[in-house]
């Protein structure tokens, strides 16, 4: 790995989240201080600030973008108690547009929320525009555009109570499998029970049902993902609590038919198919690569670790990250913890290399 | 001095645990091998504070600082700006010419062999020839490339891109050797299983220091008193070039002729060496039988003490009767194990057979001070010699670093059978894990994705998930890029990926008010919601600026205008103008009078219709019959009655409330009614005059 570029995001605070949009030349910034800026890349490869602007009252947790199937449009959730959608305007502002800088319209203020925002998430395409926002009170919301050339009008579709209070939420990309959300609780109290719910939604009945709550999860969780699907036969979850978790969902029956049980859920088969210690403190961000064949995990160690799985689907650590000014260990074997009698670390597949590739960003190979 | 391999002293040096044999079945033992995860440091001191890292598309991740937890009204403090790192994971060589060059050409070679195909009715020892000769073709390219690669090296204007090339020149090198050892054990079919022939061409070709040795020599004043005369010649003999050996020491003067010729009898010896050569129809047996013969005729000769007063040539004679300690003393010249490994057996046992290798190995390996020494590259040699396919691939793609290398050969050993005899059942499965990594790294490149498509489409069962992926994610930066992701789209049937990247064309062109461009995309598509969505905004540019845009495409949509019943009566609405442009008043108003009469128009845009039919109605000739007209003016009530309505005042969708008219727009409205009852009045009375008169 190598260090392409860093960029001075002129922020006045710390960056909450990064975003980059479907084909990877848009990149969204927030931060604490209450803005989001907008980066395109260039056509020489640089990535130039093409829009910052205030967009809430307090600090900007998340910011996302939806599939460009419906425009330019972000979304973000704030301490506030807000979320809001944004869509990119072209030529409105003519003071602006000439300095290579576009304007952004607030398209909807999504209010309904009494404590902070925790995350914000535009749902598959699929399933139209639909967005689905969590907050610190434990309410998860759908709110769905039915014209998707109308960005501003809004409804509430849904309101799930999740009774813990929410960190962070993540679709399943799935488009084979029905509508399905995974939640993560940030409570600190064990004796809550599991961290993390699965809901679906029920076509029948129109409602989301709560399907799974992973039991073996009770410490705090800080930010799930679930990995786009391609070709795999089963569902696959990362999870970052006090180490990184990989969890499969494995689907054991299809959708019952409708008339016989109109209230039928999904049926799991959940197995863990890896935990990680190596960052030996709490873990903050995972997030899967765009195939989902790797996935960097983030934590209080100072380090983003990067794992991949080979062909047996055994998981491995295969690259580290981390600041100049950390002191780490970088080292350290997967401990191969697993309490499904699954091995961990099968198979003597290196991943590192030989000898030095002169830092030109030879990627360890792990097959 | 071309071909000879050096190997980095950081392999040689590194001590690297031998691998563990598989068991025999092939499951491994579970262990963890220690091997450390590669470390990248970014130079950032926010990053004291907390990292957070997110993927973005292929291989980048976003890295900055943040606070954890976040937390409201808890300020970093931070003074500088906060900064994203953008870090890179993956190879970086694909952005080399010469390398890109390697990836295309062995790309025809790839898709060649998915499709050669085997002869069923012949038995494997058929097919193999075929493969074999794939396998050369990839190995011309990669000699190909490595050329160019010594030549930019040597051309290299700088330290650094000299360094970055002879790092690529001693991947390929190691590349090169691997893969014709790979070719010679795995892929030719040896008749026999006899493989010492191709083993000293393989030898001979990547280490030919013996030409550099003889070169020094015979360039020198005195060739024989030249350090390097009598290594060349040593060298020449362990490897079996008895010619050559024998041209070098002919020119040794100090040669006496009149007494024993010690010279003539080691000449004789090499000349009549036998050598197991193919397709000569010798059996090997026979070829046994005279081998012994000459060999026995060696150990004779010097056991006589024939080369006794010449230390030199009583070296070659031993290396002839297959001495086993002459080799250990030799093991400068040979340097490597495998060399020694292949000198010896040509000399010890020449009809060895390919899968008796291994059981050779280990005292060569002993020569050279064990097995703790190896190297990443020994070892990937050594398992190829074991036939540990899985471990080559293995070893092989931890020490090159390079997908190709892995992903073809993968595929050449799977194609030959090889992956399946022996590495169980998911050898199929390992040759699709590495051709998908490879295809991955080659999608996120800008000109090479169309070679990694080609890749994916031959990856059973995960390729075309991987390619609509990657398809629907290239960045379509231009219209042309569009239509090449397109049609690659259309190659394979990917309906609902066309469909995406067509709307998203759409839309954008929609955004950038291209009306005319966003419904050809539309078309394209055929979204059929999206046409009557960009039908209705063409109507409302009409209706507020009096005239069409794009009228080119509007004028030729042809059959294409059948997607939406709003497009049609766009397509028609638009003939009509063209028609009463071109004077066609008569066709003009039949079509017209078809628009309102099979309803076909949205009833908003009637009073429009009736208002274009108001010239017509006016012309001094009578255009509308009076059964026509009879039905204009069934419309017109129509209209009125529906003015009161609330669907009309409302639109007739709810989403068009906004298009509510206002007071001042009802009033102008009731008079263009007024307007038009009267001429429709006055037309009906001139059509009755005329059509009264014709009769």
């Amino acid at each position: 790995m190598f260090v392409a570029r860093s960029i001075s995001a002129e922020h006045k605070d710390l960056i909450h989240d990064v975003s980059y949009d479907f084909h990877g030349r848009r990149m969204a910034t927030c931060s604490s201080d209450q803005t989001i800026k907008v980066w395109d890349l260039t056509d020489d490869g640089e990535w130039q600030c093409t829009a910052s602007w205030k967009t809430h009252s307090g600090s900007v947790w998340k910011v996302t973008w939806a599939h460009p199937e419906f425009g330019q449009v972000l979304a973000s959730c704030s301490f506030d108690r807000t979320a809001a959608v944004w869509e990119e305007v072209v030529g409105e502002s003519l003071a602006s547009t000439q300095r290579g800088q576009s304007h952004w319209v607030k398209r909807a203020n999504l209010v309904d929320s009494r404590t902070s925002v925790t995350d914000v998430k535009f749902g598959p395409k699929h399933m139209g525009l639909q967005l689905a926002t969590c907050s610190a009170d434990g309410v998860v919301r759908i709110y769905e555009a039915p014209d998707v050339m109308n960005l501003s009008q809004w409804s509430l579709q849904h309101e799930i109570n999740t009774k813990l209070s929410c960190s962070c939420l993540s679709w399943n990309p799935s488009r084979l499998h029905l509508p399905m959300l995974a939640v993560g609780s940030d409570d600190t109290n064990p004796s809550a029970g599991g961290k993390v719910q699965i809901y679906e939604y029920n076509d029948n009945i129109r409602k989301w049902q709560k399907v799974e709550t992973l039991m073996a999860i009770t410490d705090a969780v800080h930010h799930i993902s679930f990995a786009p699907n391609l070709g795999r036969s089963y569902h696959l979850l990362a999870i970052a609590t006090k180490d990184v978790r990989i969890i499969t969902l494995r689907c054991l029956r299809k959708e019952p038919n409708a008339g016989a049980n109109p209230g039928g859920m999904s049926k799991f088969e959940i197995r863990q198919a890896a935990q990680f210690d190596e960052h030996s403190s709490q873990v903050w961000r995972v997030s899967w690569n765009i195939t989902g064949t790797v996935l960097a995990s983030s934590g209080d160690d100072g380090c983003v670790r990067l794992w991949k799985a080979n062909y047996l689907d055994n998981w491995k650590c295969i690259s580290v990250l981390r600041g100049d000014g950390s002191v780490t260990n970088a080292g350290g074997s997967s401990t191969g913890g697993n309490q499904l009698g699954l091995t961990n670390t099968g198979g003597n597949f290196g991943g590192s290399r030989g000898f030095k590739q002169g830092g030109s960003g030879q990627s360890s190979m792990w097959y | 001095m071309v071909g000879i391999l050096y190997v980095d002293p950081h392999i040689s040096h590194e001590a690297v645990r031998y691998p563990t044999k598989m068991a025999a079945n092939g499951m491994e033992e579970d262990f963890d091998d220690g091997e450390q995860p590669e470390i990248t440091t970014i130079s950032d001191p926010h990053l004291r504070m907390g990292i957070s890292a997110r993927w973005g598309a292929g291989n980048q991740l976003a890295v900055h600082a943040a606070l954890h937890p976040p937390q409201e009204g808890v300020t970093s403090g931070i003074r500088e700006s906060p900064r994203v790192h953008e870090v890179r994971w993956g190879t970086q060589e694909v952005n080399n010419p010469i390398i890109r060059k390697l990836i295309n050409e062995t790309h025809g070679t790839f898709v060649a062999l998915q499709h050669h195909q085997p002869d069923t009715t012949s038995t494997t020892s058929n097919r193999k020839p075929q493969l074999s000769n794939f396998s050369r073709k990839y190995r011309s390219v990669i000699r190909a490339c490595l050329m160019q690669l010594k030549q930019a090296e040597e051309a290299a204007r700088d330290d650094v891109t000299a360094e970055e090339y002879g790092l690529q020149v001693e991947i390929y090198s190691m590349v090169e050797l691997i893969w014709s050892l790979c070719e010679i054990l795995f892929v030719e079919s040896l008749p026999g299983g006899v493989v010492l022939a191709q083993l000293l061409d393989w030898v001979k070709w990547h280490f030919n220091e013996a030409d550099g040795y003889a070169r020094e020599a015979t360039t020198s004043d005195t060739p024989h008193l030249h350090d390097s005369y009598w290594s060349a010649i040593y060298l020449y003999v362990l490897q079996g070039r008895g010619d050559e050996a024998r041209k070098l020491l002919s020119l040794d003067p100090t040669r006496s002729m009149d007494v024993y010729d010690e010279y003539a009898s080691i000449d004789e010896l090499l000349r009549k060496m036998p050598f197991f050569t193919l397709y000569t129809g010798q059996s090997l047996a026979e070829f046994d039988m005279k081998w012994r013969h000459w060999q026995d005729e060696c150990r004779r000769r010097y056991s006589e003490g024939e080369f006794n007063t010449n230390k030199n040539l009583e070296t070659i004679c031993r290396i002839l009767c297959g001495d086993e300690d002459v080799f250990l003393e030799l093991k400068d010249l040979t340097e490597t194990w495998y060399r020694m490994l292949v000198s010896k057996l040509l000399y010890c046992n020449p009809t060895v057979k390919a899968f008796d290798l291994q059981y050779h190995v280990k005292a060569c390996i002993d020569a050279y001070d064990g097995h703790a020494t190896l190297g990443p590259l020994d070892n990937i040699l050594l398992a190829a010699i074991e036939f540990d396919l899985h471990q080559v691939i293995k070893e092989s793609s931890s020490l090159l670093g390079n997908w190709w290398f892995v992903a073809h050969l993968a595929d050449l050993l799977f194609q030959c059978g090889q992956l399946e005899s022996h590495s169980l059942n998911y050898g199929s499965n390992l040759r699709e894990f590495l051709l998908l990594d490879y295809a991955s790294s080659l999608m996120s490149h800008p000109s090479l994705w169309q070679v990694g498509a080609s890749y994916l489409d031959y990856c059973p069962e995960f390729g075309r998930y991987y390619l609509e992926f990657y398809l629907e994610r290239l960045p379509l930066q231009t219209e042309q890029k569009a239509l090449k992701v397109l049609r690659e789209c259309e190659k394979r049937d990917m309906k609902d990926i066309s469909h995406s990247i067509c709307k998203v064309m759409g839309v954008r062109a929609l955004r950038n008010e291209r009306l005319g461009s966003a419904l050809s995309w539309a078309l394209r598509s055929k979204d059929a919601s999206f046409a009557t969505f960009l039908a209705d905004r063409f109507l409302s540019e009409y209706s507020s600026k009096g005239g069409f845009s794009s009228l080119d495409l509007l004028d030729n949509l042809g059959t294409a205008m059948v997607l939406s019943d709003r497009l049609t009566f766009l397509g028609k609405y638009r003939e009509f103008h063209r028609l009463h442009e071109e004077w066609e008043f008569k066709s003009a108003a039949n079509l017209l009078l078809q628009l309102l009469t099979n309803r076909m128009a949205p009833k908003k845009f009637w009073l429009t219709l009736l208002t274009d039919a108001l010239p017509l109605l006016e012309s001094e000739e009578v255009i509308f019959s009076t059964q026509q007209t009879y039905e204009l003016m069934n419309c017109l009530e129509d209209i009125s009655l529906s003015f009161r309505s609330s669907a009309y005042l409302h639109g007739d969708q709810p989403g068009d409330a906004q298009l509510k008219p206002t007071k001042g727009q009802q009033e102008v409205e009731k008079q263009k009614l007024d307007l038009i009852r009267l001429a429709l009045a006055r037309n009906l009375a001139r059509a009755i005059l005329s059509e009264g008169s014709l009769e």
